[in-house]
């Protein structure tokens, strides 16, 4: 029925590994491997696919009207294209190898919840030049057929290689998403099996009331039909009742059993809450109903609440009846209504199958990723390689480089679940990073095979459990979780994991009546026991108030955080909303700014990949049939490509245009070619396809964006300007720098591009004022190294004027309107590299490139200097600190080869370093103190 | 003689306001701390031990400050109007030596604090009048307050005797004598009472009666003590037998030259030549007079170096590091650092170091040279400049030197700047970088 998708096994590619082995290593994780397929290009890839860029489809397998996709992250028409989502849908949910099964296996009471693990493949469709990863995920939904709905999220990309390359970091994050779904999911199906047991409860007390009148109504009337209808009516009712009794345990249950997926971390306390909040409801019903169950007696009143019997009994289908000793063998007549409902009734959107704040959330991460992942693998390794190289240079990496911190921890180790309720960062797991994938390395495996390091806290319950379980039948929710779970069985322990509650349940109603009290003993030592008083009142929360079960189970069970958690769920999704939206606009009006050499350089790009994409199109469909099965090998369309730009290729060995990617070592390529002129179209032809994002600046959105933008001021300004390597030490030996003008708009220019020269900007650049129109004072000199200050013809300005002249000793001013710099005068050589006004760059991008591997380059002296011990303490006792002075001096001088002003560089970047890292985080009691030095300064004109 | 004149010539036509520019070579404070925390003008500033000092100003907080890192170590509130006077007590153990602190306020108290905890350990209020100076005397274990009575207290806060005042503006400064003597200042008029150990006998001499109000006294080495006036005199005293031994009357505007007082534009106002401070340090006595300077030798009972104008506006507190070294402050809102050189070089030419763009300057005070009876006085040397420190946007009220460790600084702006030796520190956060570094076993 469906055309056999292209299945692509995930498996490493051996042949990569035999690489000779290089006589001078670099550490394992600087070394830039050969691009993996040398004779490819990897920009060719997106040309000939239907979508501009990479997105996320999430699509459901409806019960009613088959595959159907639900929406797209990035939820934007023009992102798919002609792309055919339906299409799509179709087949990525057709590969869907959940070991799911549905409904209860013979030799069981109740309608079972199969408990599946998500399942992850890559598929492709070289017909439609769309690769995906795809997630598959059951969520629950009490009206579903078997109580699930599938799903799956999948990545769509055109390159294929990337998937595969990627393939574990997509893992992780839909792993993260779908965790955090389905957690959602858990509390939704509780609520609603809540609401239907109280339902029933409402029912059963209702038609006992009718059983008893009929009862008293006389004998006679006893064994009429209509008592007897009346009767199975009833006796039906308590099966339901139990039968949701059972399914509520078996929800929360789930947490019980062993995950066998590496990448399933849930945050412990969601997992807490939703237990002590099962644990609650069981509770509950539990004393409720078992009594009036039994004892067939009077109910005990429970009337007064709940909703009128609405869609009471109408539900399980096949029903079977060996569990309960007391049950009439009769079907039911709902079934029928019920199964003609089937097509009838709404089935519940994925917003309502999960909370509405964890779907929100998800989302949320889903944005995160698709945003994550965009560009190409080149550039994706490329950004990762240099975010490996940063955090390696924790301690100087504040000075010049853009703050790391958010997006360090899932790639830092420390995989934190992702916890729509924002729970405290207390509780995540110590993982091993994903590792950073770009050939298909042995380390891949050691990545799948790590399921052991699950949280200890689960770890601990599935002993607990497997002890209490032990005496119990085994009753596995899904038989083939079971049948995997016996075979590795080795992971964990060697009992019986069978889901705790069900087994216990089952156990007591076939003992018959057993006292309440052996539920008692909870696997779950923090679970909450007593029932909240309020609870009743809670529960009667109609549907209305579902929105805000989140917070509120959050309240009865944690108690304290009730509102705020929500608040703060909410004010976080709305700023990470805006944040986007700002992001888009920010790029939408960056693209245009982005200089004309750029625009010139991607209108090359695009006449060259553009006009060869239809023709490849072409030829691929008339490929496809003829392709079978796997899309392990490329797409053919490639080779032609290679003519019109060479991307270092070995095998071509016509270096043409511009664009010149030598596949040596990638990292020197880099470094190397970024001294040469337009060097970055690496960067921006990486992404070629997607314009309305520029590549870089996806991890710290603003910044980086922001202070690739400034490289353009900035060598304008270097260019411009032949005092402007005066200005720049001014800045990198910490003096003051002052812009002062009349024009805001130039003034605020000059500040961005210059801010780049800013040592320890700060996060969002406190150390920087970009635009001052009141007197400053000796505080602003201290706190900020880069003021641009309005230039006022008034009272105040006289002022402002004063307190320039006044403070001229601490400040270099650098005078816009006049152009003219006052500073003290810079002789050194160590600037000349960045501040040359006959550079050959000319583009803001490749100076930003070039001045940031300058200013690393500082970094790394001053740490060598900074850590150096003899350099700032005596060697031995008689030493006075002339010694030790003048030894600095020749360190620096003779050593370094710096000469007096540019030594001034490396004290401060030092000074700073040191401070740094004796308050890492820069708070302490103590002001903060301001160094300056007492020389005279000079007039600079043009 | 004549290089002389025509020194000073070309110091009045160039740059009456001395500016020593941006290259100070001698000048070791590079490095400095803004102390923030007071509301109001900053007025005292005293010494705890040699690594604390305390502030106390207008705001009727105390704050106690850790001069090595900067912190602010307490806060001690309890005055609701400005302080008057603070000064430190100390109270030997048998082990160690606490130090107290005395402050007295505008709201006619008395308090006793202990810096360490914070707390206010005694308090008298309700006094007769603000008290305007206090005086320790160690030795006696009690402590004197002056105001418009003077009176005599012991370490626990117990009045031992009071003298009520004739005077309309009480007792501006009290100094301690041989022989159980102290002497006080009053207006016009310098008194001297003694006083046996707690018998308090009391008797008043009347030494002299000034022109005007007699303003600071200042204890000078063996037998000698000084007092100054409003009007520019320097005396000194005979600590023992209380007559006049030197008589100084430092007039700089007194020119001989006619035409110079009628550029000036009339009569100089008295706050120039009043001696605002006085300081010394056994050999030297340090006057400040207006805005300049005035080095007096107690030895030869001579002027020894003086600079007219030494800062833009009056000095308000002086400071004589060492025979050759004197600091100043003045509401100008500088500090500047003197050296007492031997030979008077030719004056640095004043940096033109300011941009065209503001060139409004401050209006420099034209002044006349100095008067030639100063210039007559032979062996005179010459106070030179050799750096200031320029960072409060108010008046510098006054500072304290923490020798090597640093320079507190007060100021009307309500800021405390900590200054420091750029390398000093620097040197120190490296030990204390290696020093964590070898806590945490590596980085």
């Amino acid at each position: 029925m469906i055309g056999s998708p292209d299945v692509v096994a995930f498996a490493k590619e051996d042949e990569y590994g035999q690489t000779s082995p290089d006589p001078w290593p670099l550490p394992e994780e600087f070394s830039v491997p050969l691009y993996p397929l040398a004779d490819s290009n990897p920009w060719a890839k997106t040309s000939y696919a239907k979508f501009t860029k990479d997105f996320i489809l999430i699509s459901e397998f409806s019960e009613q009207v088959g595959p159907q996709p639900l929406l797209t992250i990035p939820d934007d028409p023009k992102v798919c294209g002609t792309f055919d989502l339906n299409y799509f849908s179709l087949r990525i949910m057709s590969v869907d190898y959940q070991a799911s099964f549905v409904g209860h296996p013979p030799g069981t009471g109740y309608p079972r919840l199969s408990f599946v693990e998500d399942s992850r493949v890559v598929l492709g469709d070289s017909k439609e030049g769309a690769f995906a990863y795809v997630h598959h995920l059951t969520l629950y939904d009490l009206e579903a057929r078997g109580f699930v709905r599938p799903f799956c999220m999948a990545y769509v990309a055109a390159d294929e290689k990337k998937i595969m390359l990627q393939f574990q970091e997509l893992s992780l994050r839909f792993s993260q998403a779908s965790e955090c779904l389905k957690a959602g999911n858990r509390r939704a199906f509780a609520k609603e099996l809540q609401r239907k047991l109280r339902d029933l409860e409402y029912t059963h007390s209702v038609l006992q009331r009718e059983e008893g009148l009929q009862r008293e109504a006389g004998p006679q009337s006893m064994y009429s039909a209509h008592a007897v209808e009346k009767a199975n009516e009833l006796a039906n009712v308590e099966k339901s009742i139990f039968e949701h009794r059972d399914l509520l345990k078996q929800i929360s249950s789930y947490h019980r059993r062993p995950r066998r997926d590496p990448h399933a971390v849930t945050c412990q306390k969601c997992v807490d809450e939703c237990l002590s909040e099962c644990e609650e409801l069981l509770n509950k019903y539990a004393k409720i109903a078992y009594p009036c169950g039994y004892s067939e007696k009077a109910g005990k009143g429970e009337d007064g609440q709940g909703h009128p019997r609405g869609q009471g009994e109408d539900d399980d289908d096949d029903e079977e009846e060996e569990g309960v000793k007391r049950k009439l063998s009769y079907t039911p007549q709902l079934i029928k209504a019920k199964s003609a409902k089937c097509f009838d009734k709404r089935l519940k959107t994925l917003q309502e199958l999960c909370d509405k704040t964890f779907y929100e959330a998800t989302v949320a991460l889903l944005k995160e990723t698709e945003r994550s992942f965009r560009g190409d693998l080149c550039y994706l390794y490329t950004r990762r390689l240099d975010k490996a190289l940063q955090r390696k240079q924790r301690v100087t990496a504040f000075l010049f480089e853009e703050d790391l911190s958010e997006d360090d921890e899932d790639e830092l180790g420390t995989l934190r679940p992702f916890c729509a309720v924002n729970h405290a960062v207390d509780n995540y797991v110590l993982l091993n990073p994903p590792p950073i994938v770009l050939t298909p390395e042995p380390h891949e495996l050691d990545a799948l095979e790590r399921p052991e390091h699950l949280d200890p806290a689960s770890e601990t319950s599935v002993t607990q459990e497997s002890e209490l379980g032990l005496g119990e039948s085994h009753l596995e929710s899904s038989p083939s979780d079971q049948t995997l779970e016996t075979q590795e069985s080795s992971e964990e322990t060697k009992g019986s994991f069978s889901s705790d509650k069900s087994g216990v349940g089952l156990a007591e109603m076939q003992q018959g009546l057993v006292s309440m009290k052996s539920e008692a003993p909870d696997p779950d030592p923090d679970s909450d026991l007593t029932p909240d008083p309020n609870h009743n009142l809670e529960r009667e929360s109609s549907s209305e108030e579902m929105e805000t079960t989140a917070g509120e189970d959050e309240g009865e069970t944690g108690g304290h955080q009730t509102p705020v958690s929500l608040l703060e769920v909410v004010s976080e999704l709305e700023a990470n909303r805006e944040e986007e939206c700002e992001g888009v606009s920010g790029s939408e009006l960056l693209a245009p700014i982005d200089t004309a050499c750029c625009m010139a350089q991607e209108g090359f790009l695009y006449e060259a990949s553009a006009p060869e994409a239809v023709p490849r199109l072409c030829q691929n469909s008339h490929l496809q049939p003829s392709q079978t099965l796997v899309v392990n090998q490329e797409p053919q369309a490639l080779l032609p490509l290679q003519d019109d730009y060479t991307v270092g290729s070995p095998c071509s060995e016509s270096p043409v245009t511009g664009l010149e990617l030598p596949s040596g070592l990638l990292g020197d390529a880099v470094s190397r070619t970024s001294a040469e002129d337009g060097s970055d179209c690496t960067m921006s032809a990486s992404t070629g396809s997607d314009q309305t994002a520029s590549p870089l600046g996806y991890g710290a959105v603003v910044t980086l964006r922001q202070r690739k933008k400034a490289g353009q001021g900035a060598l304008r300004f270097v260019r411009q300007y032949p005092f402007a390597i005066q200005a720049l030490w001014c800045l990198l030996s910490g003096r003051t720098l002052v812009v002062l003008g009349a024009d805001e708009g130039r003034v605020r220019r000059l500040v961005a591009a210059l801010a780049l020269f800013v040592p320890a900007p700060g996060k969002c650049g406190e150390r920087v004022q970009a635009w001052l129109s009141c007197p400053f004072t000796l505080t602003d000199l201290q706190r900020w190294k880069l003021i641009g200050l309005q230039r006022v013809a008034s009272p105040l300005g006289s002022s402002m004027l004063y307190s320039l002249s006044r403070y001229s000793r601490y400040i270099s001013i650098l005078d816009a309107d006049q152009t003219t710099l006052r500073c003290p005068p810079y002789r050194g050589q160590l600037l000349t590299n960045i501040a040359d006004h006959r550079t050959y760059i000319r583009r803001g991008s490749t100076y930003f490139l070039h001045l940031q591997s300058t200013l690393c380059h500082l970094a790394a002296k001053a740490f060598l200097f900074t850590f150096t011990h003899h350099l700032h303490l005596p060697v031995s006792a008689t030493e006075g600190p002339e010694v030790v002075e003048s030894r600095r001096r020749c360190f620096l001088q003779e050593q370094l080869g710096l000469g007096e002003e540019d030594s001034q560089i490396l004290l401060y970047l030092s000074q700073l370093i040191t401070q740094q890292y004796l308050q890492p985080n820069g708070s302490s009691a103590a002001a903060p103190s301001f160094s300056f030095n007492y020389t005279t300064s000079i007039l600079y004109k043009i | 003689m004549q290089r002389w004149l025509f020194f000073f010539c070309k110091m009045g036509k160039k740059s009456p306001v001395l500016c020593i520019g941006e290259e100070q070579p001698k000048n070791c404070f590079t490095e400095l701390q803004v102390l923030k925390g007071h509301f109001d003008i900053v007025r005292f500033l005293v010494q705890i031990d040699d690594f604390r000092c305390a502030s106390a100003g207008d705001d009727g907080l105390v704050l106690v400050w850790n001069v090595e890192t900067g912190e602010r170590l307490q806060e001690l509130r309890g005055h609701s109007q400005q302080i008057t006077a603070i000064t430190t007590i100390t109270c030997k153990n048998e082990v160690t030596l606490n130090t107290s602190l005395i402050t007295a306020s505008s709201d006619r108290s008395l308090s006793l604090w202990d810096p360490d905890t914070g707390n206010r350990v005694q308090t008298i209020s309700d006094l007769h009048s603000s008290v305007k100076c206090l005086l320790v005397l160690e030795r006696l274990c009690v402590w004197l307050s002056g105001g418009e009575e003077l009176c005599v207290w012991n370490r626990d806060f117990q009045l031992q005797c009071q003298r009520p005042n004739h005077s309309d503006t009480g007792i501006t400064a009290l100094i301690e004598l041989p022989k159980n003597y102290i002497a006080a200042a009053m207006d016009k008029k310098i008194s001297k009472s003694t006083k046996y150990g707690k018998l308090c006998q009391h008797f008043i001499l009347t030494v002299f009666v000034a022109l005007d109000s007699c303003l600071f006294l200042l204890c000078s080495s063996d037998g000698l003590f000084a007092s100054g006036s409003h009007m520019g005199e320097l005396i000194l005293w005979n600590a023992t037998e209380w007559n006049l031994l030197a008589y100084e009357h430092i007039l700089w505007e007194e020119s001989q030259d006619y035409n110079q007082t009628e550029i000036r534009m009339g009569a100089p106002k008295p706050s120039e030549m009043s001696i605002q401070h006085l300081t010394t340090n056994g050999n030297l006595i340090l006057a400040a007079v207006g805005s300049g300077l005035y080095v007096y030798s107690v030895q030869t009972r001579s002027v020894v170096a003086y600079r007219k104008v030494a800062h833009d506006s009056n000095v308000l507190h002086t400071m004589l590091l060492s025979d050759c070294e004197l600091m100043s402050c003045s509401e100008d809102g500088s500090v500047r650092m003197w050296e007492i050189q031997d030979l008077p070089l030719p004056a640095e030419p004043a940096s033109s170091g300011f941009f065209g763009m503001w060139s409004f300057g401050r209006s420099n005070k034209q002044s006349g040279p100095p008067s030639k009876k100063v210039i007559d006085i032979p062996n005179i040397r010459m106070l030179e400049l050799t750096g200031d420190l320029i960072g409060h946007s108010g008046a510098v009220q006054m500072f304290v030197s923490f020798t090597e460790k640093g320079l507190v600084t007060c100021s009307a702006d309500h800021l405390l700047i900590l200054w420091k030796n750029g390398e000093r520190q620097s040197r120190l956060r490296s030990l204390a970088l290696f020093q964590k570094l070898e806590e945490r076993g590596g980085l």
